[in-house]
């Protein structure tokens, strides 16, 4: 077996190209996927008009001030912004491509605001023109537009029922208001009841007015207790929720660090499935494997060796692309011996789907195809989240990325990368019996196959 | 010769490829020195047989048994066989040494050295030792294919179609070099579409038809009309 191995590595060394592209390729696609998985959105491009004059943006009602322009600055936080001489030219951007949305604000849309708050009629209207070339971006900027939008509503929302809520309180306690430059004191309904609940004492039960005035109590103290109750609640209807986010496992794996292991194991996989399928495909199309099996190697010794050669090959590469790595993205470099140990367990894992699908192949092209054809569903399937599918097709990605050792290679690598859960225990283990059962098929495929 | 102890003896061989039938009961010995020519249409089981006799397949049934004082070897008849497949079986991107030092170590040769020198004299290919095999020549790999076969000195030497690719003057130097090998007491069992080659080059005539042994006799016998 030695002796295969190291004729395997004198063949590597010397095709050049094919270790090249075998290095170069997982490498950057690893990487890529690992970082575009983790990173944040890109900001959409916006074409802005907005015909709201500098310093007329605020929206005034009862003595409450709210300044639109702050939401504003939110959203260009939240966006590229591309300003926009008028509606047509930001409109023309979209055309072009050079925006993927514009946002139309009207020149009057201060004014409708403050028309609603104070009559109630009216429905203030800003214009998103949407790119209809990419569905996907055109969700994106959409959602980025419409998040910003919805706060704009929320903090008028708030502000108006405060203010309904502070009226509310001058009606029930009394108080002094500022109208037309003018201040003028409010009774309140407390002050009220105090006086004519006073009043009736000093009629007496046989005054005629006394009957009537008790009425008068009777409402006000009905009054006094339900707006008592409602001022609180309305002042909550404007945040109804507040969002106690809670983590199960105390710690969670961070984005960057999860991206690094996406992008090891995405590493590992591509080189110990091509590798693996394809050095054992290569003893096939150049006519050795017969003579090899001719009482020199057992089948068995055969797989062992090209397992062995895979990870070999595959497990200090990755080791070094993670260490390099670790270098802008914080791993934990005190759990190393796990690392080795969760990348070696994978890469044995994926060996053996290697040679299982080389067994398959005639020759190196189809084992190959093959291996590729296999490692990119089951890369993708396994990133999927299967929180984000129905019911039905939840369960077979979840029966598929099981079957197949990307899920559980990730999470060792996970957690060896970084020590938070889920443990490094189970994957090992269920690396370990997808490494025997793949073995297994890979020697029965050798068997079935080795006739023809 | 045909009195000499037999170095191979194959017993009722059966092979089966699902449900078609490969070889049928097909019995014959060859003794030390003995220069034999496997002939039949194509898909009359010649390379089955080989590869049954090489160890590279095994049979359903029958047994290949190398000279009485080995034992039965119904799946790996042992290194005394060397087998040169009719594709050259060979790392194209290892030079003519490294091969030939691949296999003697594989085959567990004692002197791998002496062994890989002995084969680099005996087939010519000095010249050519640090060459890689994909660089070759059709002629020079089936020569390289022979000598890998020759390693371990065995006493029965099988080939299928080795001169299958050769120019004539490529299968001139080879059957002269076989020739050799049956005069020095090899016992050389080969298949071969070329009825020409099987009536100058063979002691004895093999014929399969259908995974039948059908003749087994001198080529002067033979009823080549078959």
């Amino acid at each position: 077996m030695f002796w295969l191995l190291l004729k395997d590595l004198r063949i590597l060394r010397r095709s050049p190209v094919l270790v090249g592209t075998l290095v170069l390729y997982p490498a950057i696609i690893g990487v890529l996927i690992g970082f575009a998985l983790s990173s944040p959105p890109g900001k959409p491009k916006v074409a802005i008009y907005s015909g709201v004059p500098t310093g007329h943006s605020v929206v005034a009602f009862g003595g409450e001030k709210l300044d639109v322009a702050t939401y504003a600055r939110d959203l260009y936080r939240s966006v590229t912004p591309i300003r926009a001489s008028s509606p047509a030219a930001a409109v023309a951007d979209v055309r072009s491509g050079r925006a993927l949305a514009a946002l139309i604000i009207p020149t009057d849309i201060v004014g409708q605001i403050q028309d609603l708050i104070r009559t109630g009629v009216g429905d203030p209207t800003v214009q998103i023109v949407l790119n209809d070339r990419n569905p996907l971006e055109r969700d994106l900027v959409q959602q980025a537009i419409q998040t910003r939008v919805d706060d704009v509503q929320a903090a008028i929302t708030r502000q108006v029922l405060k203010t309904v809520v502070g009226d509310l309180r001058l009606v029930l306690t009394g108080g002094t208001i500022n109208l037309l430059g003018h201040t003028l004191n409010l009774l309140g309904l407390e002050n009220t009841r105090t006086i004519v609940a006073s009043a009736v004492d000093s009629l007496g039960p046989k005054s005629q007015l006394t009957p009537a005035l008790q009425q008068v109590v009777k409402f006000a103290d009905l009054a006094i207790d339900g707006l008592a109750i409602a001022g609180p609640q309305i002042d909550q209807v404007g945040t109804p929720l507040t969002v106690d986010q809670t983590q199960l496992s105390g710690k969670t794996t961070p984005t960057a660090s999860y991206a690094v292991a996406i992008a090891a194991v995405v590493l590992l996989m591509f080189v110990t499935l091509l590798l693996a399928a394809g050095m054992l495909a290569l003893e096939r199309s150049e006519n050795a494997y017969r003579r090899l099996l001719s009482g020199m190697v057992r089948p068995d010794e055969l797989l062992t060796e090209k397992v062995l050669l895979a990870v070999v090959c595959a497990l200090p590469f990755t080791l070094v692309i993670s260490a390099v790595i670790s270098a802008f993205v914080p791993l934990d470099w005190g759990r190393v011996e796990l690392w080795v140990l969760a990348l070696a367990v994978a890469a044995l894992a994926f060996s053996a789907l290697g040679v299982a699908v080389g067994a398959l192949a005639r020759d190196v092209s189809v084992a190959s195809l093959l291996a590729f054809l296999i490692s990119l569903p089951v890369a993708f399937i396994a990133l999927v989240p299967s929180t984000v599918v129905s019911g039905g097709l939840a369960t077979v990605l979840n029966v598929i990325a099981f079957i197949f050792p990307f899920r559980p290679a990730l999470e060792a690598v996970a957690n060896a990368f970084t020590g938070v859960s889920p443990g490094i225990g189970l994957p090992l283990l269920h690396l370990l019996v997808q490494a025997v059962v793949f073995a297994v098929l890979a020697r029965l495929a050798l068997a079935r196959f080795a006739d023809r | 010769m045909g009195h000499a102890a037999a170095a191979l003896s194959v017993e009722s061989v059966r092979r089966r490829f699902g449900d078609r039938v490969a070889l049928q009961d097909v019995s014959f010995e060859l003794v030390p020195g003995e220069l034999v020519a496997l002939i039949g249409p194509n898909g009359a089981g010649k390379t089955t047989l080989l590869s049954i006799i090489a160890g590279a397949l095994s049979p359903n049934d029958g047994h290949v048994r190398l000279n009485p004082s080995q034992p039965t070897h119904p799946h790996h008849p042992g290194r005394s066989i060397g087998w040169v497949p009719q594709q050259p079986a060979l790392y194209s991107k290892l030079t003519v040494a490294e091969n030939l030092r691949l296999f003697a170590r594989l085959e567990r040769v004692e002197d791998v050295d002496a062994a890989v020198e002995r084969m680099l004299d005996q087939t010519d290919l000095r010249a050519r030792a640090a060459e890689q095999v994909g660089r070759l020549s059709g002629g020079n790999q089936q020569r390289v294919n022979v000598a890998i076969a020759l390693l371990s000195a065995p006493e029965i030497l099988l080939l299928d179609e080795p001169s299958a690719s050769l120019d004539p003057r490529q299968r001139a130097r080879l059957w002269e070099f076989i020739g050799q090998l049956a005069d020095e007491g090899t016992g050389v069992l080969y298949s071969t579409h070329d009825v020409l080659e099987a009536q100058h080059h063979a002691d004895r005539v093999l014929a399969l038809d259908h995974g039948r042994l059908v003749f087994s006799g001198s080529p002067a016998d033979m009823d080549w009309s078959f």
